[in-house]
């Protein structure tokens, strides 16, 4: 969290590249949504880390003014919690998209949820292989004809946000990337929960996803924040998450309040972060140790 | 090398859950206390209960480095272990067992029996582990330990569970020595006492020990043999040393994990075995791509794929030497013991803070799961911690390039969130500003640069590290030359070979990466006959020595039965090869586990 409020714009978070991704493409919605919440929050760029793994949505930290790292493919959340735990007083946001996240990184998303570590998890959740130019991706729905589907796909997608209640992450949510307002207020919930956070961002890619698209979603999408639901009821967010026909809602499914990683880490308790310690090891500690070997 | 005046080699063979640990840990506190030194190799298999387990400790008032050719006393914990052991027992040595349960085999040859009537002496107890207790006692009266000692042992191991228990235990030791007493003839000689004290530690909490006196803050692993002892060492310090340890859900995610940790500014290291480092490859490259330092331990076991999890070979380093797409560098070491292995980790943490790049420290299963005696006076916890060029002050100045292209090719690199330095570190190729080579305009200029920046990086990184060093008489017939784990075992060989008549020297190498080919070719050049030896079939330092320095070996010894080499596995493989019988000789492996 930002120690000293200093009045930044959006701006000041803008990268030193300008963005490659199609124009009209989701994306572009999320990265002004990541910007605006940070600027609003007061934080300075290098209070913020983002991390994220390979794929169209995974060029994002080369866009934002914060330290970044542009890892492999699935690893982002591997590499993100590296980052938390050598330093828990950095904003780790990480970014990325369905492929990455829910695809081979699977095994990360259901076990990083299970740790609640304090990472707030942006997903840009197109339904489709962009960059690889067109494939199937675990959102996909049935029946989808893609470069490696022709005939239709057959098989039953992920749902990321039963999936992450599932596995225990405490800050659940959904966004369109349509609505920037929306996002920008999601993030920063996000941002301020502790523990893991996920917004699975519908960000339409408009060049190989020609289902799920703007006007697919901007017919589709109703806020939960309207309905009166009641965020800490997981199984009415489950309910409510599996939808997916004339309404697809969007919003905070659900959020927990059990302790983050960084909470119940002992070793984290007391000394500030790991990386700003002393390396030397303590004379009476390194004794002992030698002690117990005798 | 010397091996003093007492070399005695005590072996017990059980079935897993027999408790074969308790009476090998309580004799190994008995000889370091006395300060004697002792090196002690446990075969086993990949079973909680059942299958054989052979614990095998030598003991020497000089220093012991490897578990030895010979066997003077057995304890058979099972009828198995008699049958398939008896037959290595000849004269001079004892066998000492439950007269009970266990019949002595067919394959005398001519120990002496010492049958312990187990049930009498216990008063007809019950406990199936009481045997193993009259049995220590069995083997202090016979080694010539005074029985005060062993008492002093067992009430310090089972103190914390009552003294119920210590009196039960040191009754049922005390009926197995006044026994042995009364009916065994001891050894002749009896273990002498040193000069002080040793300690004792097993080869991964060498390596755990040594990252934790280089600094290391972060250490994942997921559970792999023969690796666990890495991270049941760190787990059991955490607490007290500041250091966190996650154990994550695969080695992919444990790799991932060190190299962010390590980017945020913490030394950073994970250790595994060969099937984990093959998922942490990808990560390795990325350490690479993006300059960061992280150490990967590599602890052997015998492969390919699931292979023998238990067993120990050298088969992994070409994989080490291939870890990761594309063309990088990256450090590999092999430490030959392990005190090395300790000394080796605050090294190769200097080394990859220097150079930000990944290093791989390969250890085996020899090396690691084997327990060592060690003077404490040589285990320096504080050893000198360089971080190289890392920025640790923030900077009110703009223009920061992570990749800066430097005369050295080292760009300075700051800790994760300082003000002023806020940068993309990428693992596509990227220019000094980590602008992205890679997707939009591909630049083979600025990819030419990149390329030999973090190449030029290595330029003069042999002048950091030593050279190895021939042992043994310059002008030998033969010349030995092995990698790793197998130094003790060769030295041993050299000292028999040239006590024998059979003039040799011995070469240990253990920087693999980088090379000293032309230190090494100086050597060799004046080598009269060369033989390589190692812990696997198709030469792999063999054919690494010939891919960097043109150097073919004469002859080569190899072993990938699982089990390591015992010295007279090399004397006798060097002696054929001057008999002209071969030139690649495979031992035999006589005890059978």
């Amino acid at each position: 969290m930002a120690t000293t409020a200093i009045n930044l714009t959006p701006r000041d978070f803008k990268g030193k590249s300008n963005p490659d991704w199609c124009a009209g493409c989701g994306d572009f919605g999320v990265l002004n949504a990541i910007q605006r919440a940070v600027a609003e929050m007061g934080f300075r760029p290098h209070d913020i880390m983002t991390v994220s793994g390979i794929g169209c949505s995974s060029n994002l930290p080369g866009y934002i003014n914060t330290y970044g790292m542009h890892t492999l493919h699935g690893r982002s959340l591997a590499m993100a919690t590296g980052v938390k735990m050598a330093n828990h007083e950095m904003n780790v946001i990480v970014t990325g998209g369905d492929g990455d996240g829910y695809g081979i990184g699977g095994n990360h998303f259901t076990h990083t949820a299970r740790r609640n570590t304090d990472l707030t998890y942006i997903v840009m959740n197109n339904q489709i292989y962009g960059l690889t130019t067109g494939q199937v991706s675990p959102t996909s729905s049935i029946g989808m004809n893609t470069k490696s589907t022709p005939f239709g796909n057959v098989e039953q997608p992920i749902n990321p946000i039963t999936s992450a209640i599932m596995n225990g992450a405490t800050f659940v949510a959904r966004a369109y990337s349509g609505d920037v307002r929306h996002m920008a207020d999601l993030f920063q919930q996000g941002i301020r929960h502790k523990g893991f956070s996920i917004i699975d961002v519908f960000s339409p890619c408009v060049t190989f996803n020609l289902t799920n698209t703007h006007d697919f979603f901007k017919e589709r999408v109703k806020k939960l924040e309207d309905e009166n639901h009641d965020p800490s009821d997981w199984k009415t967010a489950c309910e409510k998450a599996m939808l997916f026909g004339d309404t697809i809602y969007t919003g905070l499914f659900f959020q927990g309040d059990r302790p983050s990683l960084e909470d119940v880490e002992p070793v984290l308790s007391k000394g500030g972060p790991l990386a700003t310690r002393p390396l030397e090891l303590d004379k009476d500690d390194a004794q002992k140790i030698i002690d117990r070997m005798m | 090398m010397g091996l003093g005046t007492y070399d005695f080699a005590l072996a017990i063979g059980g079935e897993a859950g027999q408790g074969i640990a308790t009476p090998g840990d309580i004799m190994a506190r008995i000889i370091v206390r006395r300060g004697l030194h002792l090196v002690t190799y446990n075969a086993y298999q990949s079973i909680v209960r059942g299958g054989h387990i052979f614990l095998t400790m030598r003991i020497s008032d000089a220093k012991v480095q490897n578990h030895g050719d010979k066997l003077d006393l057995l304890m058979c914990l099972n009828q198995d272990t008699m049958d398939r052991h008896q037959r290595l027992m000849g004269p001079g040595t004892r066998i000492v067992y439950n007269s009970d349960t266990i019949n002595p085999g067919t394959e005398d040859k001519g120990a002496d029996l010492c049958g312990l009537p187990v049930s009498d002496l216990t008063d007809g107890s019950r406990n199936r582990l009481v045997q193993n207790t009259v049995g220590m006692g069995a083997i202090a009266s016979l080694m010539g330990i005074d029985f005060s000692v062993l008492e002093e042992s067992l009430t310090l191991r089972f103190q914390r569970r009552g003294q119920e228990m210590v009196d039960e235990n040191v009754k049922v030791a005390r009926a197995g020595y006044d026994y042995s007493q009364e009916h065994f003839k001891p050894f002749d000689q009896s273990p002498p006492v040193g000069e002080k004290p040793l300690a004792v530690w097993s080869g991964n909490d060498a390596l755990a020990m040594g990252g934790a006196a280089a600094g290391v803050k972060f250490y994942a692993a997921y559970p792999m043999s023969p690796a666990t002892g890495v991270l049941h060492w760190m787990a059991n310090n955490a607490r007290n040393l500041g250091i966190m340890v996650r154990q994550v859900e695969d080695e992919i995610g444990v790799a991932n994990m060190v190299v962010g940790a390590a980017q945020a500014g913490t030394r950073s290291l994970c250790a595994t075995s060969g099937g984990g480092f093959a998922l942490m490859t990808e990560a390795i490259g990325a350490a690479a791509m993006m300059e960061i330092p992280v150490v990967f331990i590599n602890v052997m076991r015998a492969g390919p794929s699931t292979g023998v999890p238990t067993k120990t070979e050298q088969g992994d380093l070409w994989q080490v030497l291939g870890a990761s797409q594309g063309d990088f560098e990256r450090i590999i070491v092999s430490p030959t013991d392990a005190l090395d292995a300790f000394s080796t980790m605050a090294e190769v943490f200097n080394l990859t803070d220097k150079y930000q790049c990944p290093a791989i420290v390969i250890s085996d299963l020899y090396i690691s799961e084997g327990r060592y005696s060690v003077d404490p006076d040589l285990i320096n916890m504080h050893p000198e911690i360089d971080r190289g060029a890392l920025i640790t002050e923030p900077s009110d100045t703009d223009g920061y390039l992570r990749y800066k292209d430097t005369e050295s090719g080292i760009s300075p690199r700051p800790l994760a969130g300082l003000e002023g330095y806020v940068h993309l570190v990428a693992t596509d190729e990227h220019d000094e500003d980590s602008t992205l080579l890679s997707d939009e305009f591909t630049n083979p200029h600025k990819r030419r640069q990149m390329v030999e920046k973090r190449a030029r990086k290595f330029d003069n990184i042999l002048s950091d590290i030593t050279a190895p060093v021939l042992q043994g008489p310059a002008d030998a017939d033969v010349t030995l030359i092995g990698w790793g784990s197998t130094r003790g075992i060769i030295a041993e060989a050299v000292d028999a070979l040239n006590a024998e008549g059979v003039s040799t020297n011995h070469l240990q190498i253990r920087w693999m990466v980088p090379f000293h080919g032309d230190q090494i070719m100086d050597i060799l050049s004046k080598a009269k006959r060369t033989i390589i030896v190692e812990n696997n079939y198709s030469g792999q330092f063999a054919r690494y020595m010939r891919s960097e320095t043109g150097f073919a070996a004469d002859g080569h010894i190899r072993k990938y039965d699982g089990e390591p080499f015992m010295p007279h596995h090399i004397v006798d493989g060097v002696k054929a090869q001057i008999g002209g019988e071969t030139d690649r000789y495979v031992p035999y492996q006589e005890i059978t586990v």
